[in-house]
């Protein structure tokens, strides 16, 4: 029994508090003093080789700078950090938990906002934020219909794009009914990842934009309307192509990269991701034909940022609040943006940058798949968290289960 | 110490088992406080039994769990009856061993990187003899009934099976039989069937017992072959297990329970169908049919099973290997247009970190067993033999998230104590299975000849019996390390995301498709364990180079 | 000097298979002869101190005078040569010899030398014992025990793998390397027996010769 009680042993080196009270980002120096030699738990999906390796850097730059080590746990889903936090709680450790920084949006945040699991307000108190382009952007204070109000720090903005080989298809269809027809007459050449994934259930909510006629519902909680009558349109839709979907719909891509996968093996022609430089950066390395393109919907695509939100009973709190404002650093926030390295579109303001910064930005190119600013079209809202979760157990009830 | 050992390792295989499965129990029946349920209430089971995916969730848990069994059972004893005592045979068995060290989910992601459409199967044969210019729309990883999974659990399974038959020739006297059923006019599959079988499969029985269980509630291998709409009974249990919606634990605690049932269940009918083949056998034995003709078709037959896995894990393996280093590679190449180790260096520095972790857990986890073992051995303890078996019986998905959850409970989770505690339920087992036959097989003349020279107990462990099974010591080590290396759920459950290895990682990629990181992975996860292997063959040998007595094939 | 066999019995299941009474003096080498199955080498078993569970044994075995029955076996100072020559395959044949010397004597090298020579085997001290011949191994294994220092030495049909007339060398060396402990001999060849010169006695006593 010796080596239980070492065990436990271990476990109490681990998960002793590491403060008594609260860091105060306004108090910065502070901050960082706190923060030094702290080991931060940065919880984000680990399912894109670069993402980790920007991770990684950052990690590096943020124990040069500051001192400060970063961990990054590879989540599967973003959902096991959430899922962590509040196994936490119910079993009363309220401080000295495991998770110290998620990488964060839609469902997950709205969902640890509410039941406030979430260490802030912090992110507007950041020596950084007064960088990032609020007046440009106004869509990153709210995420998912659900105002942010400092409890999370926006880092990157997405827009969803679809990738398509151009050698296989040089006339894409550039609109939901034009894919409709499109899916109808190349039966296995489309599909999308299996909801409740977060690409795949982005892809039914970009579907319900294309079939309703007034979209704007989707800004309300779903419970606010009929939701039957609403969505009916997405179901006929979506019984409409399954039985043309890659594998006449019996099975379906897990995620985001599973999808990019199937492009590149060319099983299927036509993907989709919420990163406009991923195409980019895939055919650099390699990944993909350099024949593969990417464009958006003529009604517009949906568009949403990630943030970086502090569980409320995190063990290294100063740490992942240094954290949080290095990755608003203007180097940062450029490598990010290299199509190169991740493609992200910064949340910054150009001209709110030194010389020496927007020079970083300036000297990025966009990548032979990459879309320009101006070709992006219209961002989407995201709609109400509630319909992301009611759609994707709809979706698994009907499509998810059946044989 | 040595006197403490049986009652250490009861506890260790017992404790664990029963906590979890408590831990199951009680939220599976509403009782949760920490979330609420202060009551014992139906609502879980009324909850599970209105999910619309339980129906083909569990008759996948059957059929695969099942057939996949039957088939390593099938194919195993037709290899063995087909080809015992030949050459081949021998250099067959000779390479088992370091299958065996295989990991699960490397093995799996080889095999489905071969029959995908996009496989390697598919681009041999395109487009020259199918015609495709692109990969066919087929579902063929992933298929609804399962057949890619049990193929996954096959070609695993029966390099074990086989191993533990052969162990259990030695002590059956087989090659006596043989020659007696031989001489009658016997033929070889039909002789080996009526005379050896029924004492080989006596002893191999605990093996299938596990082997069905942990083929029925398999996790990781089932995340990358089995169905997902849905999954099986088993990963859906996990699904529900690390959802945010913390409601759902009670519904996948009921899951867990249902898990259990069915295997138990499933052990059940397996024991009745054992008697019903038996009885059936023993009138077959007595009816003097000689079987004659059917040796040439079945040894025809057994090579096909042999085949396909030497095919299946071989060709696995280098695909996966070559995809870690290639570049752009389209449908149809049979090879990569380009290479390069990008990949590899982009994964370096993450990937160095988490072998390192691997390593430690897995060589801390199988000294730890290996000392256990030798104490437990040594204490002469067989009476509770079964109990050690205990955690490869009991499938780990209904007991490992209630133990994870005492675990949080306790604050002990996502530490490496933890983890490492948990490994060693696993890895325990193994090393008993590994080490018991040879420690019995051990001349205890040996013993008696070194006490009467005057050496003591200790002198006479130290000295004699551990140097003369050094070789067995070696091998049941690297099973202990290889199985560490294999733990997928009570790495994922009790390190809580804050204790990764190779195969957590491995394993948490196969949903992204990226082959390339796979293989960089997989690669590394199959490579540890091997080399131990290889170690394990190779310093036994050389210490005993100038010592031919030592017995070291 | 000499090995006491007190009112010994062996039962199994209340039966006595063996039943002796009787003392062996130094030098002396008592046979004792039946069929396999007998009870002989449980006999032998017992006097080391490792009788199988399924026996049990009443009466006393005193050594030197001294008691021994309750004594483990690496306590009792009893050499014992089994049919096969048991020499550790792990060790050479100088480790064979250094494991029966007891850790306190002095000059080890020069005693395993001195054994060696006398055994005919000069010289191979560093050769794996899987290399010699059946007649070396048997000397090696009787060296072995020897240097140990029993008090007593059993022989449990030591020369039975033996060829014959490599037996009849190995016989004459091991009793004349023996000569001044109490010896019992177990055997069913009445070869063994006339060549130990002693008296030849049944499990239970009977005097056969």
């Amino acid at each position: 029994m010796r080596f239980l009680s070492c065990a436990a042993a271990c476990a109490m080196a681990f998960s002793l508090p590491a403060t008594a009270q609260t860091p105060d980002p306004a108090n910065w120096p502070a901050v960082l003093e706190e923060a030094r030699g702290q080991t931060v738990y940065w919880h984000a999906w680990g399912g894109d080789p670069r993402i980790n390796a920007f991770i990684e850097e950052v990690g590096a730059e943020l124990s040069q700078r500051h001192g400060v080590t970063l961990e990054h746990v590879r989540l599967a889903d973003t959902a096991d950090a959430v899922t962590r936090v509040v196994s936490e709680r119910a079993a009363g450790r309220d401080t000295g938990g495991a998770v110290d920084a998620i990488w964060i949006n839609g469902a997950n945040f709205a969902s640890m906002k509410e039941q406030g699991l979430l260490f802030g307000p912090f992110a507007e108190s950041l020596p950084n934020w007064p960088l990032v382009d609020t007046d440009a952007n106004p869509a990153i204070l709210i995420d998912f219909t659900l105002p942010v109000e400092g409890y999370g720090s926006p880092w990157a903005m997405f827009q969803m794009v679809f990738e398509y080989d151009s050698a296989a298809v040089p006339e894409p269809p550039r609109s939901l009914e034009a894919l409709r027809t499109w899916i109808a007459d190349n039966p296995g050449r489309f599909t999308y990842p299996q909801p409740p994934d977060f690409l795949g259930t982005s892809f039914l909510k970009q579907a319900l934009y294309g079939v309703l006629d007034d979209p704007t519902v989707l800004l309300g909680p779903s419970e606010a309307v009929d939701y039957d009558a609403v969505t009916a349109p997405l179901w006929a839709f979506l019984d409409e192509i399954t039985p043309n979907l890659w594998r006449s719909g019996r099975a379906y891509p897990a995620n985001e990269p599973a999808l990019g996968q199937l492009l590149a093996d060319g099983e299927v022609d036509i993907g989709f991701s919420f990163n406009p430089g991923r195409a980019s950066a895939a055919i650099s390395d390699g990944e993909l034909p350099d024949t593969v393109r990417t464009m958006v919907f003529e009604e517009g695509t949906l568009a949403n940022s990630s943030y970086l939100s502090i569980p409320y009973n995190a063990a290294n709190q100063a740490g992942a609040l240094v954290l949080a404002n290095l990755i608003l650093d203007p180097e940062i926030q450029a490598l990010a943006q290299d199509p190169a390295v991740l493609g992200f579109q910064t949340v910054l303001g150009m001209d709110r940058l030194a010389p020496v910064d927007r020079a970083r930005f300036d000297a990025l190119e966009l990548g032979i798949a990459t879309l320009a600013p101006d070709e992006m079209g219209t961002g989407l809202l995201e709609p109400h968290p509630s319909w992301m979760t009611r759609i994707a157990a709809d979706w698994t009830e009907r499509y998810g289960t059946a044989q | 110490m040595i006197r403490a050992a049986p009652g250490l390792v009861v506890a260790l295989m017992a404790l664990p088992v029963a906590a979890g499965l408590a831990g199951a129990f009680l939220p599976a029946f509403g009782f949760f406080p920490a979330l609420g349920g202060d009551r014992f209430s139906l609502e879980p089971w009324r909850a599970l039994l209105v999910w619309p995916g339980l129906g083909a969730a569990v008759r996948l848990s059957l059929v695969t769990g099942i057939g996949a069994t039957l088939l390593s059972l099938a194919a195993t004893l037709l290899i063995v009856a087909a080809w015992q005592g030949t050459r081949s045979f021998r250099v067959v068995t000779s390479l088992l061993a370091p299958l065996l060290s295989l990991p699960h989910a490397a093995a799996a992601f080889g095999l489905a990187f071969l029959i995908a459409p996009s496989g390697w199967v598919a681009r041999a044969l395109s487009p020259w003899a199918t015609g495709w210019e692109r990969p066919p729309d087929l579902l063929i990883v992933n298929d609804p009934a399962g057949l890619a999974l049990i193929a996954g659990l096959v070609m695993k399974e029966v390099p074990f099976l086989l191993l533990m038959t052969l162990a259990a020739l030695g002590q059956a006297d087989s090659a006596r039989r043989m020659a007696v059923a031989r001489s009658l006019g016997y033929g070889r599959v039909t002789g080996w069937a009526k005379t050896v079988l029924p004492s080989i499969y006596r002893q191999i029985r605990l093996p299938v017992f596990a082997v069905l269980a942990y083929s029925m509630s398999v996790v990781d291998v089932a995340l990358i072959l089995g169905p997902t709409r849905p999954p099986t009974l088993a990963v859906q249990v996990l699904d529900w297990m690390t959802s945010p919606d913390l409601s759902l634990r009670f519904l996948a605690s009921a899951g867990a329970v249902l898990q259990l049932l069915l295997v138990l269940g499933a052990l059940g009918a397996w024991v009745l169908a054992e008697r019903l083949v038996a009885a059936r056998g023993r009138l077959w034995a007595a009816s003097g049919g000689r079987g004659q003709a059917l040796d040439l078709p079945l040894r025809a037959l057994s090579t096909l099973p042999m085949g396909l896995i030497a095919a299946g894990v071989g060709l696995g393996l280098v695909g996966l290997g070559l995809w870690s280093v290639s570049g752009l590679w389209r449908f149809p190449d049979l090879l990569p247009q380009s290479y390069g180790l990008r990949v590899w260096s982009d994964q370096s520095a993450q990937l160095w970190r988490l072998t390192a972790t691997t390593a430690t857990l897995a060589g801390l986890s199988a000294l730890i067993a290996l000392i256990l073992t030798v104490a437990y051995l040594q204490a002469g303890a067989s009476h509770s033999v079964g109990i050690i078996y205990l955690p490869l019986l009991v499938p780990q998905i209904a007991f490992l998230p209630g133990l994870s959850a005492l675990g949080l409970w306790a604050g002990l989770d996502g530490s490496l104590g933890a983890v490492l505690a948990v490994h060693l339920v696993f890895v325990l087992p193994y090393v008993a299975l590994s080490l018991a036959d040879p420690w019995r097989a051990w001349d205890a003349r040996a013993g008696l000849a070194a006490a009467t020279l005057g050496a003591g107990p200790w002198r006479v462990l130290t000295r004699v019996r551990l140097p003369m099974l050094l070789r067995a010591l070696c091998i049941a080590f690297a099973v202990g390390f290889a199985t560490s290396v294999a733990q997928y759920l009570p790495t994922l459950l009790i390190g809580a995301g804050r204790v990764s290895t190779l195969t957590t990682e491995a394993v948490a990629l196969a949903a992204s498709g990226n082959r390339r990181l796979i293989g960089v992975w997989a690669i590394m996860q199959m490579a540890l364990p091997m080399l131990v292997f290889i170690m394990a063959l190779a310093v036994p040998a050389w210490i005993a180079r100038h010592r031919q007595g030592v017995k070291v094939a | 000097m000499s090995l006491q066999l007190d009112k010994l019995r062996i039962l199994r299941k209340d039966h006595a298979m063996v039943a002796l009474d009787l003392t062996v003096a130094p030098g002396e080498v008592l046979t004792i002869m039946g069929p396999s199955g007998c009870g002989k080498s449980t006999l032998l078993a017992a006097l080391v101190g490792a009788l199988p569970a399924a026996f049990s044994m009443t009466g006393r075995v005193l050594l030197e005078g001294r008691e021994v029955t309750h004594l483990p076996p690496h306590k009792r100072q009893m050499g014992l040569l089994f049919q096969d020559d048991i020499l550790f395959p792990h060790l050479s044949v100088a480790g064979n010899l250094g494991f029966g010397l007891p850790r306190n004597i002095p000059n080890r090298a020069a005693r395993i030398a001195e054994a060696l020579r006398a055994a005919g085997l000069e010289g191979m001290g560093p050769r794996d014992p899987a290399t010699l011949s059946g007649g070396q191994r048997a000397r090696v294994a009787l060296m072995r025990t020897l240097l140990s220092a029993p008090r007593a030495l059993l022989l449990d049909e030591p020369f039975s793998k033996l060829d014959t007339g490599l037996r009849d060398q190995i016989r004459a060396f091991t009793f004349q390397q023996a000569q001044d402990l109490p010896t019992i001999l177990v055997t069913h060849d009445m070869d063994d027996a006339r060549a130990a010169k002693g008296a030849i006695l049944s499990v239970t006593g009977e005097l056969l010769s």
